[in-house]
């Protein structure tokens, strides 16, 4: 499509708006708060809204018309998400489907993988997962031990991997094995497109602090994989996996052109902010209190502005593509920096509920217990500190003594 | 800083560059005297006649900016003057323009007084604070009581930057009608004006006692109907430039711990080697990047004149000052004993941080004003 003929961004938008009126269920705010760990009915539901945008022509805006998107501007992208305050959205298929895997897929995948899973996923057919974290480690991704081996023309996957978000509610996973030992451990991975069902493969749900279960581990015993599950090159996983690691920083961060409808998950994070504990325990007329909500008001809109003013800077090129991690930490500050300031509101309050339901400000008692997720998921908040002063400052590597060693060689452990 | 500058902005950005390297060294600023003035009326008249008092004046009333876009050339210019700490009127000039500029065609005519202070000619300041009080300007205990044809002032502002200075005050004060600005001649009779201490070298401070000072109808600057309006339109002017010239203050400090992070060595390495403190130039380089987020996104609403202006610069005062010090103190760390030296630039830029930290609301005063703007 030629720009001539791209539909304006404010056009798009009252399209979408008339739309949205028309088509998309209303939030219910005083809905019930949804039980956490108990989540199977909103993937359901997530799948239907999204069959709805898509029958509507509202989804993959951002992806390219020949993978069943609409090959539109960010512009258009965020004119529609602002549109859809106060709508039902899919939007668990945010993070990691649209913006990491999908993503990530766009970047590196066959033409193949790209025409079926791409629109697979727009259409709200397939829904995608990350196995990455392995229990030895997931910082120091590029250590990890799963193996797949080629037998004839199949690869044969044999490992564990964990900490796979909503893993049970997935299709296929994007998942980095080891395919040769004998060389320094960047250079020996390859990654995969796994089907979530692949026989050999037996998932669990892992119950985090906040009661959810949205954390998986895989066991993989002789999973057999197709050539064609191959994404990238045999052997060149890293140049994949790398990124895989600026999509998942940029959409942890918030500047995923491929995020539709508010970012944020708030069911799973207990969703309890400062304005809504204030309101919720009758203190909103406390100095104090006041002081903290503003605080929290100036937190939030100084995340979006980072997040417009970086995003824009990489795709102008004035920030190389490790600026991603800017937004990455940031998140993670104003996020734990949201739910302290949401416990110093509930006060008194936090430690008990309302009879024996958890309440608003149980709730963000329970928030505040998850607090770390935040700067853990997505790679941690340290490991974007060493990409900031390594590869945006400049500052010496870390030691690793690993480097330019065969894995096989690698002290892995104490012994 | 903006993302790009057009060419006509860069120009501008140099010129002011290029007469700050000129007139103004952080030498001479750490060497001053008790008493001995900052700056001086010529200076000021060079940097007027580059347009430091004119960007957010209209042409037909003696003003101009080179893009189009006033309140961003503003903060451009505010950038540079940061950077250096540059001493001057550039914050009360500004800010006094402003409401006047906000003002114009709704109360007495000031159009030449506007004209006046865009060329440098004249200097005024806003006399709003009174002693012992925090950011309250709609609590003014100066009075102004209507004679036959005019008003009469009476009570103490402080804080009044470049005071001493000054050929006009534009003062804040309660009427029988509630709140009311005028403009007042340092020379009336009945103004004295004196030196008040300031933590930032480059900004002398006063105190002004207003005592039975007669003014005519003409000196009320608006009408009691916009008198909220421009208030607000000079708050926002003060508080952009503020975070503008910590932001440019902040590049300059943080430019120079990177470097001494990689010229000072301990135990045979560069600190800047060590990763308990990459970590925190990671984080002060993020915080850095938000300064700048923050205080643009202010500077675009301000500009377009949008509902949030209040809002945005509100968040960004309360950001941006918070994190100065955050950014500021841990400079003055990694830099070891010489960092909290007389001799050493840092603290000029913590003076300056510090005291735009307090002026204008603080964070928390911000942050209170951005609990009322929402519907809390
Ligand atoms: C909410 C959430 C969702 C997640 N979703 C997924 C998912 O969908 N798929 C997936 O594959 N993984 C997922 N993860 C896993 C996540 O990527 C890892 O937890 C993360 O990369 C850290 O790895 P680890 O837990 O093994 O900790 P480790 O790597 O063992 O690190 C432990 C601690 O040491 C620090 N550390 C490690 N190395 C260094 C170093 N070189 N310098 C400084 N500090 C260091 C880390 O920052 C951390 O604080 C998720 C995690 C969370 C919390
Ligand atoms: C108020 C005051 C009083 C003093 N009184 C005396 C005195 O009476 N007699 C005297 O001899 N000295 C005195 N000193 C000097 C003081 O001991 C030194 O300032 C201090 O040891 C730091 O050394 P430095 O200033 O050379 O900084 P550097 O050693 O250059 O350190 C610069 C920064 O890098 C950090 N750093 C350095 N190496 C590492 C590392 N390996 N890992 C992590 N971070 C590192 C430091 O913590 C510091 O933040 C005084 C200093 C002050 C501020």
């Amino acid at each position: 499509m030629t720009t001539a003929e791209t539909e304006s961004v404010e056009s798009f938008r009252a399209r979408a708006r008339a739309w949205l009126a028309d088509t998309m269920p209303r939030l219910d705010e005083n809905a019930p708060l949804p039980v956490l760990g108990d989540d199977d009915h909103e993937w359901v539901r997530a799948r239907e809204l999204q069959k709805t945008l898509y029958a509507g022509g509202f989804a993959g805006i951002c992806f390219p018309r020949e993978y069943g998107g609409l090959g539109l501007s960010r512009a258009h992208q965020r004119a529609f998400t602002e549109e859809t305050a106060g709508y039902e959205m899919p939007v668990q298929l945010n993070i990691p489907t649209f913006s990491i895997v999908a993503a990530t897929i766009l970047d590196m995948g066959t033409e193949e993988q790209k025409r079926e899973r791409i629109s697979a996923a727009i259409r709200g057919d397939e829904v995608f997962c990350q196995f990455l974290s392995e229990p030895s480690g997931g910082s120091d991704l590029a250590g990890l031990l799963t193996r797949a081996e080629l037998d004839g023309d199949t690869w044969i996957l044999n490992g564990q991997k964990t900490w796979s978000t909503s893993a049970y509610a997935a299709d296929w996973g994007l998942c980095l094995a080891r395919t040769n030992w004998d060389v320094p451990k960047h250079r020996g991975l390859t990654m995969f497109l796994v089907p979530t069902v692949a026989p050999g493969l037996h998932m669990n749900r892992v119950k985090m602090v906040n009661g959810s279960r949205e954390f998986c581990e895989e066991f993989f015993t002789d999973v057999q994989l197709p050539a064609s599950a191959v994404v990238g090159e045999v052997n060149d996983g890293w140049a994949v996996a790398s990124r895989q690691l600026f999509h998942e920083r940029n959409a942890v961060g918030g500047g995923s052109p491929f995020v539709s409808g508010l970012a944020g998950r708030p069911r799973a994070l207990g969703g309890q902010s400062p304005f809504t504990v204030a309101k919720a325990t009758g203190r909103a007329a406390e100095p104090g209190v006041r002081e903290r909500v503003g605080e929290w008001v100036a937190l939030e809109t100084v995340k979006n502005q980072m997040v417009a003013r970086v995003s824009r800077a990489i795709g102008t090129g004035t920030l190389p593509a490790p600026g991603a991690a800017l937004l990455r930490l940031f998140h993670a500050e104003a996020a734990q920096r949201s739910t302290d300031l949401a416990m110093d509101v509930a006060g008194a309050q936090i430690a008990a509920g309302v009879g024996t339901e958890e309440g608003i400000a149980g709730r963000a008692g329970v928030s505040y217990l998850s607090r770390q997720g935040a700067s853990l998921g997505g790679g941690s908040s340290e490991m974007a500190r060493n990409q900031i002063s390594e590869r945006l400052l400049s500052m010496p590597r870390e030691q690793s003594n690993d480097r330019d060693i065969p894995f096989n060689q690698v002290k892995r452990g104490r012994s | 800083m903006e993302l790009e500058l057009t060419a006509d902005q860069k120009l501008f950005q140099a010129s002011a560059r290029s007469l700050l390297e000129k007139d103004h060294s952080l030498d001479r600023l750490r060497r001053l005297e008790v008493g001995e003035p900052a700056w001086d009326r010529d200076s000021w008249q060079r940097g007027a006649e580059l347009g430091w008092a004119a960007t957010i004046v209209p042409e037909e009333l003696g003003g101009g900016s080179v893009s189009g876009e006033g309140v961003r050339d503003l903060t451009l210019l505010a950038e540079e003057l940061g950077s250096v700490v540059a001493p001057g009127p550039f914050l009360p000039v500004n800010v006094v323009l402003a409401g006047l500029v906000a003002a114009h065609g709704t109360g007495p005519d000031h159009t030449g007084t506007i004209e006046a202070l865009a060329s440098g000619e004249q200097i005024a300041t806003w006399a709003v604070y009174e002693p012992g009080d925090q950011w309250s300007p709609d609590a003014a205990r100066v009075t102004a009581t209507p004679t036959g044809g005019g008003w009469r002032l009476d009570g103490t502002k402080d804080r009044v930057e470049s005071g001493s200075e000054a050929d006009l005050l534009l003062v804040t004060a309660t009427t029988p009608e509630g709140l009311a600005q005028f403009l007042v001649p340092t020379a009336a009779e009945g103004v004295a004006v004196s030196p008040q201490w300031a933590l930032d070298l480059s900004r002398p401070l006063a105190e002004v006692r207003l005592d039975s000072v007669v003014v005519d109808a003409g000196a009320v600057v608006g009408t009691p109907a916009t008198t909220a309006e421009v208030l607000e339109r000079q708050l926002q002017i003060a508080l952009l430039i503020q975070c503008a010239e910590i932001c440019g203050g902040l590049d300059k400090m943080f430019a120079l711990t990177v470097q001494w992070g990689f010229d000072r060595y301990s135990f045979g390495r560069p600190l800047a080697s060590y990763q308990a403190l990459k970590h925190r130039f990671a984080d002060m380089r993020t915080w850095l990047e938000a300064c700048h987020a923050t205080t643009q996104a202010a500077a675009e609403a301000v500009q377009a004149g949008s509902p949030d202006a209040a809002e945005l610069v509100s968040v960004a005062k309360s950001f941006v000052a918070e994190r100065a010090q955050w950014i500021l103190q841990d400079c003055v760390q990694l830099h070891g004993g010489i960092g909290v030296t007389w001799e050493h630039d840092l603290h000029l830029y913590l003076r300056r941080a510090t005291s735009d930290r307090a002026l204008y609301g603080t964070p928390e005063d911000h942050r209170r004003r951005l609990a009322d703007l929402s519907s809390l």
